[in-house]
């Protein structure tokens, strides 16, 4: 345990050391060694733990009220830590080629990245609720300042500001959360709280708060806001970790928590269903309307959480009902979700930061044509693509099995209810993989593929070895987890045990079964991978001499093609944005060309977030309007501040006396 | 025994060219015609095979590599098709799950290399045929939901093979529904009339023929040699479904499966030769209404 303290500090320690060289070159690439160097010597015990040792947990007096510094690591810990110790060196690396020619000082940004990473770790140790608290704020407030790397930009800081609210939105309910808790154990430790023994009316409060305050920084609908808006304006690396990684951190806190709670009941599962179904299913909607490639990616998160807790609702309704299929499968198709997800979706925001990077444009209809002249960057989006469609032999298809066969082998005939599941479950799934299909064969074929559409991805170039290896590494990561999916699973297993409690044990069979189908798939990718390669030498020797021919695309007798003639990635997803439009609330302006002799004319598409617009916006306009009259008591003069903080301080001296008298 | 299981596989690789020519003499009939002779796609295979190819300029490797990657999940989704009581060479608990995967990704391969060409049409056609497999898609897992209820969640072949004449005393009717609706995702997946229509190249047809503009040679022969597989695969799925093996004597279940899969394929000329090719703004509708055909079949299940 000693050991993963160890590792958290060292970042820490590098980064506050880069400050002080802060306008040196070498400042990101000293602090990346800092992530490497810690991330190497955390995954000691985090391996150690997931092989099924148990690390003694670590205690140190902190006087703090009510807060302990207690650190512990258990399979769920474990787990989760996987990717961070993956992903954040992988990024380190990418960002110090990535931010190299920016003219502004890199030690900071590389000292908050560093903070981030270890405040990431930090938090899945802590085993007190105070110390759990100190450290998500020390993580969001870290994000925060990546987010704003370039805050000269208006839109960055109003992305930046989002974020902000929205964090701490989420941490107010996680207050009041902790609050309760530890005034009913009498304790802030996890270990006490667990046997605080919540009535059924208060846990379902408790999950409440819980799924406000971790679900705003999970992403899920409707509290997804910040995502969009923040996971454009940071750079391509931290993007990816925060995409990746950090939002993760809300479904460990969840699942946390509802180890602490006793018991769930059904209603709680049902909820969390819903919220999977519905921010899957619009999290890929409003990614298909996007033309920002990041903001798409960003959106296409929201989908991925929703899975996650898709399967995560599975495993409460397990419980509920006490099908240990449905909890060990549910859980651990979820949780393996989180993995995958790490993986395949901090490579397409590397991805995407290379495209940014080599041509200046985020925008999917100005590019084209990329994966000749990026051909590193082409082929390990388009694994991406295929993990984050779930389609074979990938990873990501591995934890949507798990999840499909969760839903349907805990299916009885004699029980509506269960029925009603798998039709959210199966259904909701296939549709979503649909979608996402559709929408990744947009962003890939709009972007990599048929002839630039504009100068900037006219000149692109392939980015630098630094950039290039992440990515490959991520890329096999995608494979590799495919073609080992019985391993994969073997490593979920412990992490489920934390959750599903007793119910794992009895599971046994059910188990043993996904075992041998999940053996099955990965000798059948190993065989589709041997089969397309076999058809592909066979194909390439077919002709016999024959020679190839290059000319133009067929188009149907059309003379002079151009490439602006090419369909748009607008145009592509049009189809099915219109099936969507209820929610999407997609803008249009512009004509089309009318009369014999047509003027030119514009046309441009716009599908602003419906939550923020609707929900949100109105929300606080209202919150600003009733609170206008207290804007009074603020001048802007410190002197004014410092009394009114003076006379609380005074007033909560003279209610603490009195209540001692 | 073993080496039976690859019995199944093998016809389909072989007779699969002949169901489409068998298709086609049924719409020549209705039309009046002679029609082409039903092993015409054998030839026309062999010809291709032996061409050289014309690439465009525009294209990278992607429309290099998609026929071969599309051709591999084919032949892998033949290994998982069971013969009646004759079981697959692959299969496993939930291996429709990956079978329907597995047409997933060799539709994002055909997209994708219709997408590498740059060329409108060829957009078009992928964009339309994304937004139809996405619908199409919780239809599939519908039906395949009212398997698992009525048999226990198994692997493919060992549903099919539980489905006798008894099965179909007591619960015809679900087979009846998934069937039908099954026998609309067969005509929509694999671009038959009333949702897309195979014959015409251009303008009135823009789904997957015209997906498929820019293959030349040995491409071209892989893609038309995936198309005829996936009708078969399809129209294996439905006759597994809807004829009762299990009551036959097993030398008779492999002439009555392929007698099966001809009738399915006359059908489809039947549809085809009298039925019109639906707007595009229709289809949406159709794949819907195979879903509710399911659907029904769910709470038929539920009540009965």
């Amino acid at each position: 345990m000693e050991l993963f303290i160890l590792g958290c500090v060292i970042p820490i320690v590098l980064g506050v050391g880069v400050l002080s060289i802060s306008r040196s070159k070498a400042a990101s690439w000293i602090a990346a060694f800092g992530v490497w160097l810690g991330c190497g010597i955390a995954a000691v015990p985090v391996i150690s733990a997931l092989a099924g040792h148990v690390l003694a947990p670590l205690q140190i007096a902190w006087n703090m009220p009510g807060g302990s510094l207690s650190f512990g690591l258990d399979g769920l810990s474990a787990f989760f830590c996987l990717p961070i110790l993956l992903i954040s060196p992988l990024a380190a690396l990418y960002g110090c080629t990535y931010l190299a020619h920016e003219k502004k000082p890199l030690g900071p940004a590389s000292f908050f990245y560093n903070v981030l990473t270890a405040s990431m770790l930090l938090l899945l140790a802590a085993r007190n609720g105070l110390l759990f608290l100190v450290v998500w704020e020390l993580m969001a407030v870290s994000s925060f300042f990546l987010v704003v790397f370039d805050d000269e930009k208006a839109h960055v800081r109003q992305a930046g500001w989002t974020y902000l609210i929205a964090t701490h939105i989420g941490t107010a309910a996680l207050l009041v959360l902790f609050a309760i808790m530890g005034r009913q154990a009498n304790s802030l430790d996890f270990d006490l709280m667990a046997k605080a023994g919540f009535s059924p009316a208060m846990a379902t409060a408790l999950f409440v708060l819980a799924v406000i305050g971790f679900g705003a920084k999970a992403g899920f609908m409707p509290l997804h806001v910040w995502l969009p808006e923040a996971h454009p304006a940071a750079p391509s690396h931290v993007s990816a970790l925060m995409s990746g990684v950090m939002i993760k951190t809300g479904i460990y806190g969840l699942l946390r928590i509802l180890t602490l709670l006793g018991n769930p009941s059904a209603a709680w599962g049902w909820t969390l269903v819903v919220i999977g179904l519905v921010s899957g299913i619009l999290g890929v909607a409003f990614a298909l309307a996007q033309h920002d490639l990041k903001r798409l990616l960003a959106y296409h998160s929201v989908e991925n959480i929703g899975i996650i807790t898709l399967g995560i609702g599975a495993g409460l309704l397990g419980l509920a009902w006490h099908q240990p299929t449905l909890v060990v499968l549910g859980f651990g198709g979820g949780i393996l979700h989180v993995l995958n997800h790490a993986i395949f979706k901090s490579l397409l925001f590397l991805g995407a930061g290379a495209v940014v990077h080599s041509t200046g444009t985020r925008d999917i209809d100005h590019l084209g044509g990329l994966i000749k002249s990026m051909r590193w960057t082409g082929v390990t989006f388009l694994v991406a693509s295929a993990a984050i469609s779930g389609l074979p032999p990938f990873n990501g298809f591995v934890s949507e099995f798990l999840i499909y066969f969760a839903a349907f082998s805990g299916v009885r005939a004699g029980a509506p209810e269960t029925v009603v599941l798998t039709i959210g479950i199966a259904g909701g799934l296939a549709l979503i993989g649909g979608l996402a299909a559709a929408c990744f064969a947009k962003a890939f074929g709009i972007v990599f593929l048929g002839e630039p559409r504009s100068s900037h991805a006219a000149h692109a170039h392939e980015v630098g070895a630094a950039m290039r290896w992440p990515m490959v590494a991520l890329a096999g990561a995608c494979l590799g987890i495919g073609l080992l999916a019985p391993a994969a699973v073997k490593l979920v297993l412990p992490a489920v045990r934390v959750v599903a409690g007793d119910g794992a044990e009895s599971s046994a069979e059910s188990v043993a079964t996904a075992m041998r189908s999940l053996t099955g798939i990965a000798y059948a990718s190993a065989g589709l991978l041997l089969l397309v390669v076999g058809l592909f030498v066979i194909r390439r020797y077919l002709p016999r001499g024959r020679e190839e021919t290059a000319t133009g695309t067929w188009d149907c007798g059309y003379a002079r093609p151009t490439p602006r003639m090419q369909y748009t990635a607008s145009s592509f997803a049009q189809p099915l944005t219109d099936l969507f439009r209820i929610f999407l609330g997609t803008r249009k302006r512009g004509a089309s060309p009318a009369g014999f002799f047509p003027q030119p004319t514009t046309f441009e598409t716009q599908t602003p977030d419906a939550a923020r617009e609707y929900l949100f916006a109105p929300l606080f306009r209202l919150i600003d309007r009733s609170l206008a009259p207290i804007r009074r008591m603020q001048r802007g003069r410190i002197h004014e501040y410092l009394l009114y903080i003076a006379i609380v301080l005074v007033l909560l001296l003279l209610w603490k006396a009195g209540g001692r008298s | 025994m073993k080496i039976m299981y690859w019995a199944l596989p093998l016809a389909a690789w072989v007779l699969s060219p002949l169901m489409l020519g068998i298709i086609n003499r049924v719409k020549a009939f209705f039309a009046g015609r002679r029609g082409p002779p039903v092993w015409q796609l054998y030839y026309d295979l062999f010809k291709l095979l032996q061409k050289a190819s014309v690439y465009s300029k525009s294209t990278s490797m992607v429309i290099r590599v998609a026929p071969s990657v599309v051709l591999a999940c084919m032949a892998l989704c033949t290994l998982m098709l069971p013969w009646g009581e004759l079981q697959a060479p692959v299969t496993f608990v939930g291996d429709i799950i990956l079978l329907a995967y597995l047409l997933g990704l060799a539709r994002f391969a055909t997209v994708l290399a219709a997408l590498d060409t740059g060329s409108s049409f060829e957009g078009m056609g992928a964009s339309r045929e994304v937004q139809f497999a996405a619908l199409a898609e919780p239809s599939f897992f519908l039906g395949m939901l009212v398997l698992v209820l009525h048999f226990g969640f198994s692997g493919l072949s060992d549903m099919v093979s539980g489905i006798s004449l008894e099965t179909w005393h007591t619960s015809g009717v679900l087979l009846i529904l998934v069937g039908c609706s099954w026998f609309v995702l067969l005509l929509a997946e694999n671009s038959r009339i009333p949702v897309d229509d195979p014959n015409t190249h251009l303008e009135l047809t823009m789904i997957h023929e015209v997906m498929v503009l820019d293959y030349s040679g040995p491409d071209f022969a892989f893609i038309l040699y995936v198309a005829s597989l996936k009708m078969w695969i399809f129209a294996a799925l439905v006759v597994n479904l809807v004829v009762p093996m299990h009551s036959l004597t097993p030398w008779l279940q492999a002439p009555v499966f392929l007698l099966g899969i001809v009738f399915v394929m006359v059908l489809v000329g039947v549809v085809e030769s009298i039925l019109a090719r639906l707007r595009l703004q229709q289809i949406p509708k159709v794949l819907l209404g195979s879903a509710i055909l399911s659907l029904i079949a769910l709470i038929v299940r539920l009540m009965g």
